[in-house]
């Protein structure tokens, strides 16, 4: 009998925590490392901020709207590149969204089988190719093509005086805001289309299977049902394209013609704010030149801060599900 | 009875052709090369509620999916026989599988509320079909939304989104919109196995009210739930249906050795 009672006892009580130690170091770690993220990210907008300083002292707020940018004169007014910058990238996204959509439909829903894995592997090695590649390819055998089939019977076919005409003057030799716009889109597509793609595969079977069986068509169960479902991921693919698009740099430095004037026609030459600080930044001698390089870097920032900041807007109106 | 026999036995009742609304006539079904259901032949009856039974695997659900052609979305999977809905050959490669799928309508396992809000859900499928006025398309979501025994808890709150309802209430959103569309035939895929006892008792009232306007085929493993809501009962096993009747036949005295085994808790 005081056997059995002896089994009756409580367990014996555990003195100290299992792996005290490493757990501590483990959220010390963690911590340290989003806290080191944020550091980082103070350090980078302080530092562009004192860089840029002398230009923003001297040009005001008139260094985002003048149009003039001469380092001869040393006049710096950036309206050029920033709005090369907005145009291009708006541009490739209007261009590409589209398709990429469709890529992500016909992988998801009407893809046969076998040709589901080539072409989505296609999609994600695309993605993957480095800018400079795009940039030459863009330059060498992109921009005599665009010259040749679109440019040229374009301005040929403007009737003179018209508002075609203002927006197809150019120098016919396939660079300008058009085709730096088009090589943009081509390089954030496979990007957009492989995130949507995987976004839509997430997307519940019972949830598209039950758009169907209620006799929707299957553009009827992507447009009104699958898309929905994922539009939150939706927005976040975009706004990381359009991220992606608006920093882009050798591509568009390749191609986009780099005059500082305000572009004004489909083929006009033009720049980006990355193609502007890319190509001056080992000549700027003077400093205010190089101030105006920086505060250019920190207006880029402002801008895709921006970009970030309205699709966490978007994302709050339509956060109605959970 | 053969007792050597009773492994193979098996005993399908005849229903009066003019009451049957789906006739299911020697279907088989693969899985690319697994053979699911073999030959099964049976009859749904109009505006009755035929459950379907038997143990995990056993072809049930797969059964329920070819009745619409869910199976089509999916390459590899394949049914031959027929299908009789009407006298119409749902297998046909002529049907149109939209139209089939709003003449036969699905609620799943788990509840599936689109993301939206809660009158949109029921108003989607009626929106592909119907070009409805306001006034008549709130008519209908209230019906329907009625008949599937949620509007008194949803009636102030139609513009919240479907997915803000609880499991239980989701699940009858979920009937809602499926008999908004006015299907012939509603299909139920285990329906109330997600939901806890109150819900499911609320949603099989539910079932036996709408058999008045549409032909109903419920696929459960509760069998007090098939011994409830059904007119009929079909048990299926390893691909075959065993056994077809009507309910009470069925549960009190089944014809063969499979489903006596099976409703008195010796197999499945």
């Amino acid at each position: 009998m005081s056997d059995a009672s002896i089994s009756h006892a409580p367990p014996p009580r555990r003195t100290a925590a299992r792996g005290a130690l490493l757990s501590t170091l483990f959220e010390g770690l963690c911590f340290s490392a989003a806290t080191a993220l944020l550091a980082a990210l103070s350090g980078l907008l302080i530092a562009l901020f004192i860089g840029g300083w002398p230009a923003i002292k001297k040009f005001g707020f008139g260094f985002i709207t003048t149009v003039t940018w001469n380092p001869v004169t040393e006049v710096y007014g950036a309206a050029g590149p920033i709005v090369g910058t907005l145009i291009t990238s708006g541009l490739a996204l209007l261009m590409a969204l589209p398709v990429a959509a469709g890529v992500a439909f016909f992988l998801t829903e009407l893809c046969p089988a076998p040709l589901r894995r080539p072409i989505g592997t296609a999609v994600e090695l695309l993605a993957g190719i480095p800018s400079i590649v795009y940039g030459m390819w863009g330059l060498f055998i992109f921009a005599p093509l665009f010259a040749k089939w679109i440019q040229r019977p374009l301005m040929a076919a403007a009737p003179p005086g018209t508002i075609w005409e203002s927006l197809t003057l150019g120098i016919p030799n396939g660079s300008g805001i058009l085709a730096a716009s088009i090589i943009l889109a081509i390089m954030i597509l496979p990007f957009m289309a492989a995130t949507l793609r995987d976004l839509l595969m997430t997307v519940p079977p019972a949830v598209r299977e039950s758009a169907y069986g209620l006799g929707s068509t299957t553009s009827e169960v992507v447009m009104k049902v699958t898309l929905p479902y994922v539009r939150r991921g939706a927005i976040g693919a975009v706004m990381l394209g359009l991220g992606r698009a608006l920093g882009e740099t050798m591509a568009v430095t390749f191609i986009i013609g780099n005059s500082h004037d305000f572009p004004t026609s489909a083929f006009a030459s033009g720049s980006t704010i990355a193609s502007t600080i890319a190509n001056e930044f080992t000549e700027a001698t003077s400093d205010v030149h190089l101030a105006a390089l920086i505060a250019l870097g920190l207006v880029l920032f402002v801008i895709t801060f921006a970009v970030l900041a309205l699709a966490r807007l978007l994302l709050g109106h339509q956060g109605d599900r959970a | 009875m053969n007792n050597t026999a009773h492994e193979f036995e098996t005993s399908v009742a005849t229903i009066d052709p003019s009451l049957v609304k789906v006739n299911v006539k020697n279907l088989d079904f693969y899985y690319g090369g697994s053979h699911a259901l073999k030959s099964v032949s049976i009859p749904f009856a109009r505006n009755q509620v035929t459950a379907l039974i038997g143990p995990s695997g056993c072809g049930k659900s797969t059964l329920l999916r070819t009745l619409n052609r869910m199976y089509a979305l999916y390459p590899g999977q394949k049914a031959t026989g027929e299908i009789l809905i009407d006298g119409e050959n749902a297998l046909s490669p002529r049907t149109d599988l939209a139209r089939l799928r709003a003449r036969v309508g699905m609620v799943f396992q788990k509840p599936t509320p689109f993301p939206m809000s809660i009158y949109d859900n029921v108003a989607f499928g009626v929106r592909l079909y119907e070009n409805l006025s306001k006034a008549d398309m709130d008519v209908r979501v209230e019906e329907s939304l009625t008949r599937a025994a949620l509007w008194d808890e949803v009636k102030d709150k139609l513009r919240s989104p479907g997915l803000g309802l609880s499991g239980g209430q989701q699940q009858r959103l979920c009937v809602a919109r499926g008999v908004a569309v006015k299907p012939e035939v509603l299909l139920l895929d285990e329906p109330t196995s997600a939901l806890d006892p109150i819900s499911s008792a609320r949603l099989e009232e539910t079932v036996t009210t709408l058999k008045a306007d549409h032909t109903i085929v419920i696929v459960t493993h509760n069998l007090g739930q098939a011994a409830r809501v059904s007119d009929y009962t079909g048990f299926m096993y390893l691909g075959e249906l065993v056994e077809f009747g009507p309910t009470d036949a069925v549960f009190t005295r089944p014809a063969t050795r499979r489903t006596s085994d099976y409703i008195t808790g010796r197999f499945g």
